[in-house]
């Protein structure tokens, strides 16, 4: 079947194929419930702790100071901003701009590699100073 | 259902203008957010470091009380009207999607609560620094 490739491809049951608008569409979906869940706990974690005093608040110290707290806040940060960069493509689209196909998935592809270059500023400069205060 | 007048027609078969209401409160939402969120982040990284005693002291302050329960307030709504699109798109049994919507209300209303509730102990001196 002859098709213009130029052409855009409605989803339509088989015929599709995976795009960067799609996975950051569900990218948006899967960092917002992860955030509302591992985030929110950690947030309400960390200020009744605080609240109880130093005791409860050294127990979630410890926790997020842990191997396993550190790769947590790792996958909150990438979370928060992939959630934060893909939030402003939706004002982008919200006032009915950004729906050219290339400016659509330029934008799509800009939200994803920005959340993975603003967590790895962060965490590399991190990470290198607690690898050097360990030796 | 009646067949004579426009409302009689329409009524009973959804909701009228509440998802507007809906999709606002969730820009409005976001908006607050991505304000406070990055108020909240840069904060943190400006802060000596995280030990309990900076942290009480921190959250003591009423310019730093006030906009981390704006902060609870706004997030916590926005992952409430965010969850509810999630679950409504996907549980379509009714007592499962009454259920987890009933969950997903306390979750986020207990959340919020008990974090002002321990901003605002820290801020009115409640917690020895």
């Amino acid at each position: 079947m002859s098709r213009n490739p130029g052409r855009p491809l409605s989803p339509h049951l088989t015929i599709w194929k995976w795009g960067p608008h799609m996975a950051v569409s569900i990218l948006h979906r899967a960092t917002g419930v992860g955030l509302a869940i591992v985030a929110g706990l950690a947030f309400v974690w960390w200020l009744v702790a605080a609240a109880s005093g130093p005791d409860a608040y050294a127990a979630f110290y410890k926790v997020a100071t842990s191997w396993f707290g550190y790769l947590v806040a790792i996958g909150l940060t990438w979370s928060f901003f992939q959630h934060l960069f893909s939030g402003l493509r939706h004002f982008v689209l919200d006032i009915g701009a950004g729906y050219e196909l290339k400016v659509n998935k330029t934008g799509s592809i800009a939200t994803m590699v920005g959340s993975v270059l603003v967590t790895l500023l962060i965490w590399v400069p991190i990470l290198l100073s607690l690898s050097k205060g360990a030796n | 259902m009646g067949n004579g007048t426009g409302i009689g027609r329409v009524r009973g078969l959804g909701s009228a203008k509440h998802g507007a209401m809906h999709w606002w409160r969730q820009r409005v939402t976001a908006a607050g957010n991505l304000l406070l969120a990055t108020w909240f982040v840069v904060s943190l990284f400006r802060l000596p470091n995280l030990g309990h005693d900076v942290v009480v002291q921190w959250i003591g302050s009423p310019i730093v009380a006030v906009p981390l329960i704006l902060l609870t307030v706004s997030v916590f709504y926005h992952m409430r009207l965010g969850l509810q699109v999630v679950l409504e798109d996907y549980v379509h049994e009714d007592a499962g999607k009454v259920f987890s919507l009933l969950l997903l209300n306390l979750y986020t209303i207990a959340g919020a609560a008990l974090a002002i509730f321990s901003i605002l102990k820290i801020a009115f001196g409640g917690v020895p620094a």
